[in-house]
């Protein structure tokens, strides 16, 4: 009897794991029609899935777009292939190139080794990775301008906090961040050269906690928006804006990578965030290949120009005034007349202009 | 009579399997999908070309070392479900030495594997030990092992080993079992040396189990445990030494994807699931070391299919998870295709 039972709970076990990767993959019936072209695009999400809310859903609406717009049959055309484990990798995009895709995308930064590993074996294949920089003539680097769209929020902070006190969180120290932190800092004192900027990094990407204490303590010292690039440890910012809203203060907090205004809901606290528009990089890369441009061994960067980066479209806690001087410039940057500053000695340099 | 049953242990996994494709079929049809062309794309992803055939070897290797250490604890009356986490701890540990430690490759790739197998079962004999010594029960200890080695070997990586791309350094050279010839063989698919490993751990645990005085221990210890220590055999000591030997097999499950497949570890969200569908392979495979690689081989077959089936037919990797997880269903089932196959025999007769 023991051993039945045994193997019951072993058996329910274990289709209960198999079964909890599972999530649902509607995707709609493709448009067809118009004339069939020979190009094909195809891209391998991460183990987040197609549906994650994230970059891999951006990403394959991009693909959605640029298929419908060229009339490609999905499935044939265009298509997305799914990872449930980090070992999937290799083997999507094999299978993808095997099929003989023109461009095969691999999406977040996790499959950076695969991708460059791939690009080695299989040189007349092409492939582009997202946020990330592989080695490879064959391999197109799609990265965004963080530090441009960071300036316009940080516009908006330096314009609507109250207290002249704003505050940056980072997740960790690198390269990558501190373009979020130089860009939101500019973008607060061109606004406001009197505001005061908190910066702190939590080191740690995934702690939630670490957010909600360094929230805490910006707060306390007076700071009423809080702009995170952060990731999960953001998530902690959220908890400690909603709890003090909730006891009647007045602080906000700025989302990041998507607009996270759903996160800031019931009460509210999401001033604005900062997009990135993997969507529109998948598609300018896709229709660059298309005309035999592709982007291979190059860095490709997407800043406000090419609407890469921006403020979200949830805009209804930001001012009529400080929208219409993001608007200013967003047109002053694509100009070139101002130069949002990435490292910290290019911010210096631009505090010392702004004078 | 002996052969009779030996027939059935045979026959119940396959009538399951086919069960299985039988009401994964009607699904696909159901939802929608084309059974054949999916299916045609399952068997062409599995068998279809040298690139594929090394894929589905690459998958098998960690799997039919989860397999043997449920099955090796199953002989013993217990259920590991603490693979998974001997596996995380194997992993970390072989990629431990694979990064901090200088070897020709000779020394190199044995110590790497063995930290493996010598973490897993460290991790394995607590569960083990409190078996033995306050009788709690190991389902209960083993599942919570696995959070903790999951979130402990994340924060030891995150801490020590960290490299850009939330991941720890590739292993040196020397300790890789990643083979250039095996992947040029084999139209560059990730194939490497794992499975040789593999096998002789598959003879090893055949070995100790039927041609030692040990192996007839355990043994007997799963059979009744009241009757060993009536025997002479000390139970406790068996307990415990069956955890270990099973967690070192899924430590060196670990090593297969430390070494072999990935060649470093990652910080990981969730559960490999590798260690999981180790108790589905030793179940398919009735528990014996021969039944295991065979277990193993229609699961990473499967899986590795499903991929192409993706690719090719359009069906989610979802609905070959409920396929798999049919094939399961029937297995554990196996009194009622037992009982149906009786049911029929009888019909016949009368």
């Amino acid at each position: 009897m023991k051993k039945k039972l045994g193997l019951m709970v072993t058996a329910m076990l274990t289709a209960g794991t198999i079964l909890a990767g599972c999530g649902s993959s509607d995707d709609g019936k493709s448009s067809g029609g118009g004339e069939k072209k020979d190009f094909k695009v195809a891209m391998v999400t991460d183990t987040g899935g197609v549906d994650d809310k994230s970059f891999n859903q951006s990403a394959w609406e991009g693909l959605t777009k640029f298929g419908k717009d060229n009339s490609l049959e999905e499935s044939k055309g265009y298509k997305y292939l799914q990872s449930t484990a980090q070992s999937d990798y290799k083997p999507n995009l094999n299978s993808l190139i095997r099929q003989k895709y023109d461009v095969v995308f691999g999406i977040g930064f996790l499959m950076g080794t695969d991708v460059e590993t791939v690009a080695k074996q299989q040189p007349d294949a092409k492939l582009a990775i997202v946020d990330m920089v592989v080695k490879g003539d064959n391999v197109a680097n799609i990265t965004f301008s963080e530090h441009e769209g960071s300036f316009l929020v940080g516009l908006v902070a330096g314009m609507q906090s109250k207290s002249n006190k704003v505050g940056f969180v980072g997740g960790v120290n690198s390269e990558l961040i501190k373009k979020f932190e130089n860009g939101f800092k500019a973008g607060v004192l061109t606004a406001n050269p009197k505001a005061e900027v908190l910066v702190q990094y939590a080191e740690d990407f995934n702690k939630a906690e670490k957010g909600q204490q360094i929230a805490n303590t910006f707060y306390q010292q007076g700071a009423d928006v809080i702009y995170h690039a952060a990731g999960g440890t953001g998530m902690g910012v959220f908890t400690e804006a909603k709890n003090r809203k909730k006891n009647g203060e007045d602080v906000w907090v700025i989302g990041v990578d998507r607009d996270q205004h759903e996160e800031g809901m019931p009460e509210n606290v999401t001033l604005t965030s900062m997009v990135k528009r993997v969507d529109q990089a998948v598609y300018e890369v896709s229709e660059q290949a298309m005309n035999g441009k592709f982007p291979g061994g190059k860095i490709v960067e997407f800043g406000l120009k090419e609407d890469g980066v921006g403020i979200a479209p949830t805009q209804e806690n930001v001012e009529e005034k400080s929208l219409q001087s993001v608007e200013d410039f967003k047109k002053k940057i694509i100009a070139g007349e101002v130069k949002v500053p990435k490292t910290d000695a290019e911010f210096e340099e631009f505090k010392k202009n702004l004078k | 009579m002996q052969n009779n049953t030996k027939k059935i242990k045979f026959i119940v996994p396959l009538i399951s399997v086919f069960l299985g494709l039988l009401i994964g079929g009607i699904i696909m049809l159901i939802s929608g999908y084309k059974p054949i062309e999916a299916y045609v794309a399952l068997f062409q992803g599995i068998f279809g070309g040298s690139y594929y055939i090394g894929e589905t070897i690459r998958q098998m290797s960690p799997l039919i070392l989860s397999g043997l250490a449920v099955a090796f604890a199953f002989r013993t009356g217990l259920f590991n479900i603490g693979v998974e986490g001997q596996l995380l701890v194997g992993w970390l540990a072989a990629v431990y030495v694979g990064i901090f430690v200088d070897a020709p490759a000779i020394i190199h790739i044995p110590l790497a594997v063995l930290a493996a197998g010598v973490a897993g079962a460290l991790w394995g004999s607590v569960p083990g030990i409190l078996k033995a010594r306050f009788k709690v029960h190991e389902v209960i200890t083993t599942i919570m092992m696995n959070y903790i080695a999951l979130y402990s070997t994340n924060e030891i990586i995150r801490n020590f080993m960290l490299a850009p791309g939330e991941r720890t350094e590739n292993v040196k050279e020397s300790a890789s079992l990643a083979s250039p010839f095996l992947q040029s063989i084999t139209e560059y698919s990730t194939l490497h040396f794992g499975i040789i490993v593999a096998i002789v751990a598959a003879v090893i645990m055949w070995f100790l189990l039927w041609r030692t005085t040990l192996g007839y221990e355990l043994r007997a210890v799963g059979f009744n445990q009241h009757a060993s220590q009536y025997a002479g055999i000390n139970v406790s000591k068996n307990i415990v030494l069956s955890m270990a030997i099973s967690g070192a097999f899924a430590g060196i499950a670990g090593s297969m994807e430390g070494l072999g497949t990935y060649q470093y570890m990652t910080i990981n969200a969730g559960f490999t699931g590798v260690g999981f569908d180790g108790i589905a392979v030793a179940l398919l495979g009735a528990n014996s070391a021969i039944g295991v690689i065979l277990g193993a081989a229609l699961f990473g077959g499967l899986k590795i299919g499903a991929l192409n089936m993706q690719a090719i037919a359009g069906v989610p990797t979802e609905l070959v998870g409920v396929v798999i997880a049919l094939i399961i269903f029937f297995v554990a089932c196996s009194y009622l295709v037992h009982w149906l196959m009786n049911r029929v025999n009888r019909g016949g007769k009368i």
